[in-house]
């Protein structure tokens, strides 16, 4: 029983952190008469739809850009990204060190320094303003975490099922194909998990390589909205609520990789 | 130099007896060929045309027409000798030192009390991860809300303890605070995460021995806990810092470094020269991009550091 003082003190404290969460759903029911009230309403009693209405009504077209992005995101990551952790884990090139240098400092580069650089290069190949360019810069977000992850997951499948594939006459991309992406299965969901949430939650590329164009993700849909009617809170609450569904799903049904995915390079085991 | 280079391939050959049709290092270049070409195309162009933006005077119109003029190291003069400079240099100071401390702090004080299983504990541990999870436009927007002046939760809040109207977002001297304390609560989840895992690591005979010795909670914490962590906590620490050094969209789409440079950091007066602005003047803002990526450089030479020698021992 004396741990039972633990739980309590957890659920506080996970009330305090998820405060601004429970808010933002607070107030996207809240009625646009009500928003400024004083003080203001700590429970939705009288709840509206209007916001959901009107976000839904807004924002498709946004949602279905950005589920687009991300998906394209996913399929660029894993294509670049799962040959190349096979390599590094098990076929021992040539300048692996050099390799494992550049994903770390890859890492390290600002998206801003990442975007002006993207910038300069898409407003000649007359890519600004497209989906196309916008999910081959939300990859880079993705790509080395993607590698740096496989590597370390396919250095764990034991050699003799590789060798025990040789010797049966198979090639190596017989073997990549039929041995090790089967078995990688886990770090794939994981490094998809993150490539998608990733692209879906992007805002320094979308607002700046794609912020003329007709054709934009949720996230410069919400900064839009912000800025252009500052006091339909309701609405602009109501999109934060959809554009998070992605996480709660991930939160729900895809805890363990996330886990996975957070404590993946910062802490060996 | 030709016979030295191909003798020890005809050894191993010999050695070998029957040659592979391929070499498996030929197959291993092939697999890592999307990477590299990738790497160079969308990592190490962009960086190249960043420094090209920094020594040359980018005019929107040079942009479109190619010709700009070559001012050697110009920007990177009036970048440094900028009224912006020193203030963007100390707000990122502020709010990177500032953020990655207290979330450390908290971060570390929920490993520990997470550490000990009790009922629940691993759906309430679960439950710390959302913030990491939102879109940060999501966060931002719902801080920006509860932080409003007039209508904000915080200050309705604060007016219950007597505490008068604080204009979180639109005075200097609060708008970099209010920054600062939205960052820390984006970064929470990160460092429970990674400080967790770091304390399973340390065995429990330990703090059985310990306990036998007559120590109490807080001895333990001190003389074994924080000790034996500390490999991780320098990781963690440093992973907060490069990863606080970049942030842009939390600050912009609060406060856009404002009112005036109050909270502008160095990422932000980037983001400001090159986008926030009717007149983008991308020059300058790619010398300040470069200056950022020299101090982010030289932290991840720290971590490359640390870690070389926690894998030797």
């Amino acid at each position: 029983m004396k741990s039972s003082w633990r739980t309590v003190l957890g659920i506080v404290l996970v009330a305090v952190m998820l405060f601004p969460v429970y808010w933002m759903f607070n107030v996207s029911l809240t009625k646009t008469s009500d928003m400024r009230a004083d003080p203001p309403h700590w429970f939705p009693w009288d709840p509206t739809f209007e916001g959901y209405t009107a976000a839904l009504g807004q924002q498709l077209p946004a949602l279905a850009t950005s589920l687009f992005i991300g998906l394209g995101t996913v399929a660029l990551t894993l294509v670049v990204s799962l040959p190349a952790g096979y390599a590094l884990a098990k076929l021992r090139p040539l300048g692996a060190r050099g390799i494992d240098f550049l994903l770390l400092v890859a890492q390290m580069i600002p998206a801003v320094v990442m975007a002006m650089g993207f910038y300069a290069i898409y407003i000649r190949l007359g890519m600004l303003n497209t989906v196309a360019g916008l999910i081959v810069a939300d990859s880079t977000l993705a790509v080395p975490f993607g590698v740096l992850l496989f590597r370390a997951f396919m250095a764990s499948i034991p050699g003799e099922l590789m060798a025990a594939a040789q010797i049966d006459g198979a090639s190596t991309w017989r073997t990549f194909r039929s041995i090790i992406l089967p078995l990688s299965r886990n770090s794939v969901i994981t490094v998809s998990l993150f490539a998608f949430l990733w692209a879906w939650s992007d805002f320094i590329f979308a607002s700046t390589l794609n912020r003329n164009s007709d054709v934009i993700p949720i996230t410069l849909g919400i900064f839009r909205y912000i800025g252009n009617n500052t006091t339909q809170w309701n609405s602009i609450m109501a999109t934060a609520v959809i554009a998070s569904i992605p996480a709660a799903f991930l939160l729900v049904l895809a805890q363990r990789y996330i886990a996975a995915g957070v404590t993946a390079g910062a802490v060996k085991d | 130099m030709t016979s030295v280079r191909t003798r020890p391939a005809t050894v191993r050959r010999a050695a070998h007896q029957a040659p592979r049709r391929r070499s498996p290092r030929w197959t291993a270049l092939a697999f890592l060929t999307p990477l590299v070409l990738y790497l160079i195309a969308f990592y190490a162009y962009p960086l190249y045309r960043n420094i090209d933006l920094s020594v040359h005077d980018y005019t929107p119109r040079a942009f479109v027409q190619g010709d700009p003029e070559f001012t050697g190291l110009d920007n990177y003069v009036n970048i440094l000798s900028d009224d912006t400079f020193l203030r963007a240099l100390s707000n990122t100071a502020l709010f990177t030192l500032g953020s990655i401390a207290v979330q450390y702090a908290l971060g570390l004080a929920l490993a520990v009390f997470f550490h000990r299983h009790f009922r629940l504990s691993v759906a309430l541990r679960a439950m710390f991860l959302v913030p990491w999870l939102l879109p940060l436009i999501v966060s931002a927007s719902t801080w920006s809300w509860m932080l409003n002046s007039e209508n904000g939760i915080v200050n309705a809040a604060l007016q219950a303890f007597g505490i008068g109207q604080i204009n979180w977002l639109t005075s200097p001297d609060t708008s970099l605070l209010a920054v600062t304390i939205a960052n820390i609560w984006l970064g929470i989840p990160f460092n429970l995460v990674i400080l967790y895992a770091g304390l399973q690591t340390i065995s429990a005979d330990l703090y059985e021995a310990a306990g036998l010795d007559g120590a109490n909670a807080w001895q333990r914490f001190w003389r074994i806990t924080f000790p034996l962590l500390r490999p991780v906590s320098a990781i963690t620490l440093l992973l907060g810092l490069i990863y606080t050094l970049k942030v842009v969209d939390i600050i912009w789409i609060m406060t856009k470094g404002g009112p005036a440079d109050a909270s502008t950091t160095l990422a932000i007066w980037s983001y400001r020269e090159a986008f926030g602005t009717g007149q983008p003047d991308f020059s300058p803002a790619a010398a300040v991009g470069n200056l950022l990526i020299l101090i982010a450089f030289a932290a991840g030479l720290v971590h490359v550091r640390l870690q070389r020698r926690e894998e030797r021992g």
